[in-house]
Formats: structure tokens, sequence, C-alpha cells
């Protein structure tokens, strides 16, 4: 089996008026390098020389071998002296196999960069964009109507499904956003001192931890986990069923899929995240509170009272009235990046990072005007 | 058996067990594969043909047994000649299991240039050839998988499973999925591959038609283990309630009127 590993070779011998090629040795696959640049060396002396072929002295060949041995000798030639050439029948298979492989016109080359093409790639993203925003409209026109549809009619409710998933986008995501935004409280309430105690104005950390807390970071924050936790979930979901043909499925069988999958989760996002924003300002408060209590000497009840006396309910309203719009628009992403997939497992992928960097972007743009709108209406 | 054919066997198991938890897929199961034959395995749902397939190339490691794949146990090997070992044995898996980032070119140039160590143009002459072996148009090259009809993913599949000159092709269901046309083109290519690159060929399979035009041997799996292990005339006769049904139900009956009807 491990015969000698020597590379295969091949000489033209014209003596006298009957030139011979002759071909011998290992024409296989570890030896291609070698060949290829024997056949080469040797490509310009045959011409269109008439030589006989010898394969008297060939040990091995593989289709790597006969490759070059077709390129070398013309496929049309080879053909010719294979019926009259002295040759195990295996291999005279193999290489009229690998001749009529490639008597096929070659490959067109593929397209390759030019420059401009970044132009046409720009433009391409701009039109995507567009299609995309218009999608997303389409796609919250249809939830409307088809919260609509169902409102009036109790029995068309889909309680069980809205259920599960406020527990997955409501009850289970309490921990991580009461953890983080205590953190973040308590990041806010540091950065505060700092640049206060230069003025002398320490107990305004408490304001500044409350107020931002109470109108922006609260609902941002939690907004932004819910993004990342649920957006991606709803479209990997709805993605997988896409997948599976099971959205196909739904609508012969005469259902509608905006009904039975998007209304209950954005239903359940619009309960969930108000709850959830409720739960981000007391802990990023608390945050703020042991921050003031360790370290500036600020007690608890002093914060308390600070904030009940100076910070108005209105800030508190303004960040809650922003919830239920963040979780329409995070859970009407995540549905329509689901429903965009295209039927591959890698799509399932794209589409979900794409609802989570989509709901985010929406959800601080959404802030961004708001704050503005408030701002400008002195609110 | 001879001492000639024992000399022959590329792929010999013997006493396999196979499991999974509780569930026992293989128990004493023995089989052996010939030099250049094409053998068939057939069996009902859930029998473990995918299983003994993946097991015999070394993706699933046995409870009990022996496999030998050129009298070699491919468990026993020390890394780098088991990677020796590998590159002689080409597999199609059912999906194709195309990689889903390069293109069909890519895909087949890929093992060349990871093992044979050819430069990139070299092994896309190469390649190209074996897409053309495995009858798909040039153009195919440059796509990617997700551009193909299912036909032509198995084709791909087998220009990849082809591309280091293996000695053993191993076919997970090649025809499931394709319409009759198509599977009887690629039973046709699988016969003029073997006969011209000399290979071996093990065959999952449930397709009837592809039984009779390219089978030499069909093995039985039942009962955790091979039934029958003959040509196909031997096995059809074998005295066993579900061979008969296999072979001689409607179906059965209508592929072999088939495969008899042109000579």
């Amino acid at each position: 089996m491990n015969a000698p590993a020597a590379a295969g070779d091949i000489e033209l011998h014209d003596t006298g008026n009957a030139p011979r090629l002759c071909v011998s040795g290992q024409w296989t696959l570890p030896h291609y390098g070698a060949l290829a640049a024997r056949a080469g060396a040797l490509r310009a002396r045959i011409g269109a020389a008439a030589a006989s072929l010898d394969f008297s002295a060939l040990t091995a060949l593989d289709t790597a071998g006969a490759r070059l041995l077709c390129e070398l000798i013309g496929t049309e030639r080879l053909k010719g002296h294979l019926a009259h050439a002295r040759l195990a029948p295996s291999q005279r298979e193999l290489l009229e196999a690998v001749a009529t492989a490639l008597a096929a016109p070659p490959a067109p080359p593929r397209r390759r960069y030019r420059f401009g093409d970044v132009l046409v790639q720009i433009g391409k993203a701009t039109i995507a964009f567009r299609d995309h925003t218009v999608g997303l409209l389409g796609f919250i026109g249809l939830i409307l109507d088809g919260l609509a549809r169902t409102a009036c009619r109790p029995r068309r409710w889909r309680v069980t499904a809205t259920v599960a998933s406020l527990e997955h986008a409501g009850f289970d995501a309490v921990p991580i956003v009461a953890l983080l935004t205590f953190l973040v409280g308590a990041v806010v309430a540091f950065l505060g001192a700092t640049v206060l105690a230069s003025f002398g104005a320490t107990i305004y950390t408490v304001s500044l931890v409350s107020y931002s807390f109470l109108r922006e970071f609260g609902v941002l924050l939690a907004a932004i986990l819910v993004a990342g936790r649920t957006a991606s979930a709803f479209a990997a979901q709805i993605g997988s069923m896409r997948v599976n043909e099971e959205i196909e499925a739904l609508r012969v069988l005469g259902l509608n899929p905006v009904e039975l999958l998007v209304l209950p989760r954005i239903l359940a996002m619009m309960l969930a995240l108000p709850i959830l924003a409720f739960i981000a300002a007391a802990s990023g408060i608390a945050g703020g509170i042991a921050v003031c209590a360790l370290k500036l000497d600020i007690s608890p009840g002093m914060f308390l009272s600070v904030l009940g006396n100076d910070i108005g309910a209105r800030h508190f309203l303004i960040g809650l009235g922003k919830a239920p719009v963040f979780a329409f628009l995070i859970g009407a992403i995540g549905c329509l990046e689901g429903f965009r997939v295209g039927g591959s497992a890698q799509s399932v992928g794209e589409h979900t990072t794409s609802a989570v960097v989509q709901s985010i972007f929406t959800v601080i743009v959404v802030d961004a005007v708001a704050a503005l709108f408030c701002m400008e209406m002195g609110w | 058996m001879s001492a000639a054919r024992t000399t022959d066997a590329v792929i010999e198991v013997r006493g396999l067990r196979n499991q999974f938890g509780a569930q026992i897929v293989h128990d004493g199961l023995d089989l052996t594969v010939r030099r250049g034959e094409v053998l068939a395995i057939v069996g009902g749902s859930g029998t473990g043909k995918s299983v003994l397939l993946r097991t015999i190339v070394g993706l699933n490691r046995p409870a009990a047994g022996q496999v030998r794949l050129f009298g070699q146990d491919l468990h026993a090997l020390p890394a780098g000649e088991r990677v020796a070992l590998e590159r002689r044995i080409g597999v199609l898996f059912q999906q194709g299991a195309l990689f889903s980032s390069l293109t069909v070119a890519e895909n087949v140039a890929l093992p060349l240039i990871e093992h044979a160590r050819l430069a990139p143009a070299q092994a896309a002459q190469l390649a190209a050839l074996k897409i053309a072996l495995a009858g798909l148009p040039p153009e195919a090259g440059n796509k990617l998988p997700a551009e193909l009809s299912g036909g032509m993913v198995k084709r791909a599949a087998l220009a990849r499973a082809l591309a280091l000159d293996p000695d053993i092709l191993f076919l997970d269901e090649p025809t499931a999925g394709l319409d009759p046309i198509g599977a009887a083109a690629f039973d046709h290519l699988i016969l003029t591959l073997r006969d011209a690159l000399g290979l071996t060929v093990f065959l999952v399979t449930h397709d009837l038609d592809t039984l009779y035009t390219i089978a030499d041997r069909i093995a039985v799996l039942a009962d955790r283990r091979v039934l029958v292990n003959d040509t196909l005339a031997a096995v059809a006769a074998a005295d066993d309630a579900w061979i008969r049904e296999y072979f001689h139900g409607p179906r059965g009956r209508a592929a072999m009127a088939a495969a008899r009807a042109p000579s």
C-alpha cells in the first residue's frame, strides 16, 4: 500500500520519426505540485506533435494526476489515444471520465471588487433602511388592526400565551434589571458626589439620582435590557417557526399569525415593561441611597424626605409613561425580524442580532425625541 | 468465508454495540464491506443505519466491539495516523453539510488546501474538476450553498467528499428528497464514479430503485444487528417478515419490475 513516495514523471522521446510520451511513476495528489511543474516545463515542447503515449511505467493514477495529463496532452488528443494505449481498464476509465468532465467550458471568473462598489453598497443600504422603516410602520399598522379586531371579542384573547410571555419577558427579567440599575444608581451617586463636593453641595446628589432615575434612566435601562433579552427571544422564536414552515402552516389553516403570535407578545411586553421600569427606578434610587448613606453621611431618612419634598410626581409619570411606547416598539421589532427570517438557521441568527440592534437604536432615538419635547413643553 | 475475501475487506465491524442511555441501538453487530463493491444498508426507521455510518467513520465511539477501516481501529490510532486514515474516506451527509459561508468551489478546495497542501490556484483547478465530475455546471462553483437546489446540494457535497480521492465513499440517503429523474441521474453518477475512481461505496438508503440499480450487496439492519448481508436476490428471498414486506410489498414489486424491464 505504501509505495515509494517518488513523484511521477513524463518524458518526450523524439528519436526518429515517431515521438513518444512516456508517463511513469506515481501521478497522485501528494505529488501534485512537482507534477504540475514537470508538466509545465514540457508543455512548450509537446506542441501539436502527434506523439504516441506510453503508460507502461505508470504505477498510480488518481483524479489529480489525470487532470494534469488531460491538461498537458489536451482532452481531445488524449481521448483519441486512449483507445489503443496500454493501460489498466480502471485507469483508462478514470482518464476518460476526467477528460469528459474537463471538456466542459470553464466557469466564468468570479466578479472582483471594483472601485465605486462602495457607492453601490451605500445606495443599497439606504434603500434597505427605507424599506425597513416602511415595513415596520406597516407591521405596526397590522398589529393595531389586530388589536382593534380582537379587543371587543374576549373569546379570541390568548390569555395563556400572554401570561407565558409575561413571565418570560417580565418576571424572569426582574433580578437582572434590579441588580444592574442598583449598580448604575450607585455609580451616578458617586459621580454626583465627586462633582458636587467641590461646591459643598453634596445634598444635591439626592436630586441628581432621583431626578435622573425617575425620569430617564429607570425606563431607559429597563427598555435596553428588555430589548436585549426579549426582542432577541421573540425574533428567534418566530424565526425558527418560519424555518420550520410553521407560519405558513398557520396561514393555510386559516389562522392569523399576527393574532396568534404577535398580539400576546406585544401585550405581555406592554404590561411587563412599566413594571420593570418602576422596579428599575426604585432600585436605582436604592443604589443612590446606599452610596449616600455610606459615603456622604446622608441618612436614608434624609434622602427620602428630600426626595418627597423636592421631586415632583410628574417626573415619575413622564418616565413611566414612556414605558408602554418603548415596549410596543421593542415587541414589534422583535416579532417583525422573526417574520423576516429567510429559511436557514444562519438567517435566524442574523435577524436575532438585527432585532436587538434595531430595538435599542429605536428606544434611544424615541427617548431623545421625548426628552426634547418635554423640555420644550416645560414639563 | 474464504481467506481471499477477508483480506479484501476494507471495513470490518465485529460485535459492535451502540447505546444511548438505556436505549440499545446495535448489539453484537457484524458487517464486512469488500473492496470495490457497493454495499447498501437498509432497515426500518430507527434501526440505527445512520448511527452505524457515524460509528464506522469515527464520529461516534462504540460502547463495545471493534470497527476496522483498512484493517486499523480508528479509535486506537494516534491522532496523526488517524487523520491519514480519515483522508481515505469521503462522507456525503444526508443534508449535504456544505459549509454555508463558502462557495461550492471553496467547499471542495478546502480539504485540498488543508490536507494536500496545494496552492489555492491549484486547489481551485482540482475543485473545478471534481465539480465537473459530480455533474454540476461550471458556474455552480461560484454559488453559495443557499443558492443551490436540493439535487445540486447533493452533487456539490459529493464533489467535496471526492476531493481527496478517497478509497471509500459513505453516502447517507443520497437520493432522499430528489425527484425521480434527479435520483436516477445520481444513481448513475455513483456507478460511473465507482467504476472510474475504483471506489468502495457504503450506502444508507430507503430508495428501492437505488437498491435495484446500484447495490452489489445489501445488508438488512433489524433487531439491533445485521439480519442478512448478501446479494439482492438472496436477501429478497430471505425468510423474514420485515424483509418480505420490504421487497415484496407494492413498492418493492414496482421497483423490481422497473429494474427487470430494461434487461
